[in-house]
């Protein structure tokens, strides 16, 4: 009920308005989505602040260091885990119900999804007559002089990021969510 | 080949702990146990890198660069003790629920053979020998 | 076009497993997925058998980079052989199991059986085709995780119990395999099989030899070899029927098969190893007098698993033409009719409610002849009677022990025949116990008779009837087999074949 209140306050100045006549130090939306169903004694302001402030730069690292994969630091993998910790964070901030409203795709789908990628990806080039799991590389040609490299493999990573961040994501719901309920997975 | 000797101690110390932790009744120090172990196997393998036989990168140099086989091949390793590491995780928080210990038995045969003098009749389940134990 | 083939068995299963994960809602869509990709695995093994035995081996070079440094699969008429027989059981068990879910718990079955039995397939498959030391450990470890989830679903206290001896007893063993891998790469800085068995033949004999061991030991494990079985007649025997007749079937017969691999391809004996010769009679020997001690029929039938590991190791550690078409002959035949027996007496045990033989109410016979029949043709396959599968092995294996003119080749040609006399004495306990006698009265009511659905049982049959099938065209398989054991003893053409080029 808690997590309506918030939504509300979130959604709209109709209800917000009567309910909290002075509104204007309430927060015109939730730092995260489901914090409100955390225990309150359980709660951190800092953490939820720090949480809502790096949630988005760790994601964007990840990314980051999905593309960098080829030929620098990085890759599939690493970004996928980096990703994973973004959402471990969150988990810790407001527990599970923050994780099942941040991620709304059932992790295991994910994981799926990656791992049919990935194999696609390997097959791919025997449609062009290449060997099994071979790579090819375009290089596009920008305006303002600029160039961007970009190899099949990122395909590749592509779906062993999501495998990696399905993976994570699970472990958080049956380990965490799942533990804190008190019973296993299935 | 000069051999370094603080990686040779490192690995000693950890292939030694591990395997005695291996050696434990409770899961959780054999996960430990398996840990350790696997660290040190990812270590030597990037220790076994070095320039014995010609690494395996084409058209280079040796000692031009570093060895990538090693790390290829640490990192899957890597990703598969994680993998199994959650699984005895899952395990062992499975095994304290269902049996309030996450104690890794004897074999069922040594179990047999020590109960076999009292007992005539059928062999006693795993459970109720476990009951008769404590 | 060939190297596609190559590729395919493991990597389709893959692909299966990740679509499975996608569709896990619709349960029709994943049964589809899983027999789809199953039947065409096998279909696929077939046509790599004829090419291969026409041909030669298939290789693959992975992203085409050249074969020491890049992955490499190669199939041979060994792989290829291993791979059609593994396809072929691992879909009938699926067929059974799909059987056993409906019957048990209608529609709505819980969906993470398929992703996971499809990974297990493609790590039993890539293990019969890898190249290489390295990607041999992935697909062991792909064949091992899923086996450590198949063997812990479903919670009961037993088998949380099991899988913790299971789970950590493979990972020992994987665990030790890193080590080996380590030190194999830091004496020769390659994994590459073929380019292994050249450069390990530079190294001092002694760090082979040791080398070589520590493989034994490290594939000892996984192939239940004893003394390092103990593991498996305590766990192979709490998981579900289906789950453990592919385990029984075909992970121990992939450590079979990597040693066949390894110790010649790589370690190169060039006469018969002493030390794998008293570890077969060991293992023969062991296994089947712990098989006799055993009340539980799927404990004794894990004994009898280990007991029958031996002969193939005896076809082996001969390192001979005759030992090793024993050897290959023997893994296709176990396959087949230990994943049958493990069927039957599953359907059994839901027949009679009972897997220990003092519980067992008897009169199976008379009830259910379709089963009784199935069993018999079964055990009558494993002891080795003529004139089934099992005799063709045994004969092929004996031939080579006694052509081996070693006092070790005919010891243990004597006890390989001791050992199936232990075998059929204990197979007949069961057959006594369980399926003779009145059987008593209202023990097997009718309700639980109907459970016993028409997939379940063909599923059986069609694995006992591939022991027959196996008997009926033992000329061509035979003469597959003894192709096979050739190409896997010429060493330098399976390395000219991976590496190119003249050796």
């Amino acid at each position: 009920m808690a997590s309506n209140s918030g939504h509300d306050i979130a959604g709209g100045d109709v209800a917000g308005g009567d309910v909290w006549p002075e509104d204007s130090d309430t927060p015109r939306q939730p730092w995260l989505l489901a914090v409100e169903d955390h225990p309150p004694l359980r709660r951190s302001l800092l953490l939820e602040v720090t949480a809502r402030a790096v949630f988005p730069t760790v994601l964007l690292l990840s990314v980051q260091l999905l593309f960098a994969g080829h030929h620098h630091l990085g890759g599939g993998f690493a970004g996928g885990l980096v990703a994973g910790l973004a959402f471990v964070l969150r988990y810790v901030v407001a527990g599970s119900a923050e994780l099942s409203a941040a991620v709304r795709v059932r992790p295991l789908a994910l994981t799926g999804a990656g791992l049919a990628l990935t194999t696609v990806v390997a097959l791919l080039p025997v449609a062009f007559g290449a060997p099994v799991l071979a790579s090819g590389s375009l290089t596009l040609h920008l305006p303002w002089d600029s160039e961007v490299g970009l190899s099949s493999n990122l395909a590749l990573d592509v779906g062993v990021y999501l495998l990696v961040l399905g993976a994570v994501l699970d472990l958080l719901r049956t380990l965490g969510a799942g533990v804190h309920a008190g019973e296993g997975e299935d | 080949m000069p051999i370094n000797i603080t990686l040779v101690v490192v690995l000693g110390v950890l292939y030694g702990a591990g395997f005695y932790l291996l050696m434990q009744r409770s899961l959780m120090r054999v996960l430990l146990g398996i840990v350790l172990v696997g660290h040190g196997a990812n270590l030597f393998l990037q220790a076994a890198g070095g320039p014995a036989g010609s690494p395996a990168k084409a058209g280079t140099a040796i000692g031009a660069v570093s060895d990538p086989l090693p790390q290829a091949m640490a990192l899957t390793a890597i990703v598969i003790t994680f993998a199994v590491t959650v699984l005895l995780l899952a395990l062992a928080y499975r095994a304290s629920v269902l049996l309030d210990d996450d104690e890794v038995q004897d074999d069922v045969e040594d179990r047999r053979i020590r109960e076999a003098p009292e007992s005539e009749d059928e062999p006693a389940s795993v459970i109720s020998l476990r009951e008769e134990q404590r | 076009m060939t190297g596609m083939l190559v590729a395919l068995p493991a990597l389709m299963p893959l692909l299966a497993a990740g679509v499975s994960l996608l569709v896990s809602r619709i349960q029709h869509a994943q049964r589809l997925v899983s027999i789809g990709v199953l039947s065409v695995v096998v279909a696929d093994a077939a046509v790599l058998l004829g090419v291969a035995d026409a041909r030669g081996a298939v290789v693959l070079r992975l992203g085409g980079y050249p074969p020491p440094a890049g992955i490499t699969l190669v199939a041979d008429r060994l792989s290829a052989l291993m791979l059609l027989v593994s396809a072929v059981v691992t879909l009938v068990v699926l067929l059974y199991a799909l059987g056993q879910r409906v019957s048990d718990y209608g529609r709505a079955a819980t969906t993470s059986f398929h992703p996971v039995y499809l990974v297990l397939s493609a790590g039993v498959m890539l293990a019969y085709l890898t190249g290489d030391l390295f990607t041999l450990f992935v697909a062991f470890e792909l064949m091992l995780t899923a086996s450590y989830v198949l063997i812990t679903r479903g919670v009961t206290a037993d088998r949380v119990r099991a899988a913790m001896t299971y789970v950590i007893t493979g990972l020992t063993s994987t665990l030790l395999l890193i080590t080996l891998i380590a030190l194999v790469y830091a004496a020769t800085g390659t994994v590459n099989l073929a380019d292994l068995g050249e450069k390990l033949a530079g190294v001092d004999p002694t760090t082979r030899g040791a080398l070589s061991l520590l493989f034994l030991t490290v594939i000892g494990i996984k192939a239940a070899v004893v003394p390092l079985h103990f593991w498996l007649p305590d766990s192979y025997p709490t998981a579900p029927a289906p789950v453990t007749a592919v385990f029984a079937g075909l992970l121990t017969k992939v450590g079979v098969y990597a040693l066949i691999r390894v110790q010649t391809a790589v370690f190169a004996h060039q006469q018969a190893w002493q030390v794998l010769l008293v570890a077969a009679l060991v293992t023969m020997v062991i296994g089947a007098l712990g098989a006799v001690a055993q009340d539980d029929v799927n404990r004794m039938l894990s004994f009898l698993l280990v007991s029958h590991i031996g002969y193939m190791l005896f076809g082996l550690g001969l390192f001979s033409t005759a030992g090793l078409t024993g050897a290959i002959l023997y893994a296709l035949h176990h396959i087949t009719v230990q994943a049958g027996l493990f069927l039957v007496l599953g359907l059994v045990a839901r027949h009679t409610g009972a897997t220990s033989l003092r519980r067992m109410p008897g009169g199976v016979a008379r009830q259910r002849p379709g089963l009784a029949v199935l069993f018999a043709v079964g055990a009558i396959n494993l002891a080795g009677l003529p004139p089934l599968s099992g005799f063709l092995a045994k004969v092929t294996l004996l031939r080579g022990g006694a052509a081996s003119g070693t006092e070790m080749g005919v010891v243990l040609a004597g006890a390989a025949v001791a050992v199936s006399f232990v075998t059929l004495y204990a197979l007949a306990r069961v057959w006594v116990i369980a399926f003779w006698g009145s059987g008593k009265e209202g023990s097997a009511d009718a309700e639980r008779s109907g459970q016993l659905s028409p997939v379940m049982t063909a599923a059986c049959a069609v694995l006992v009837g591939a022991g027959v099938a196996m008997a009926a065209l033992a000329g061509p398989l035979s003469a597959v087999a003894d192709r096979a054991a050739h190409s896997v003893l010429d060493v330098t053409s399976y390395r000219s074949a991976v590496l190119g080029g003249d050796r």
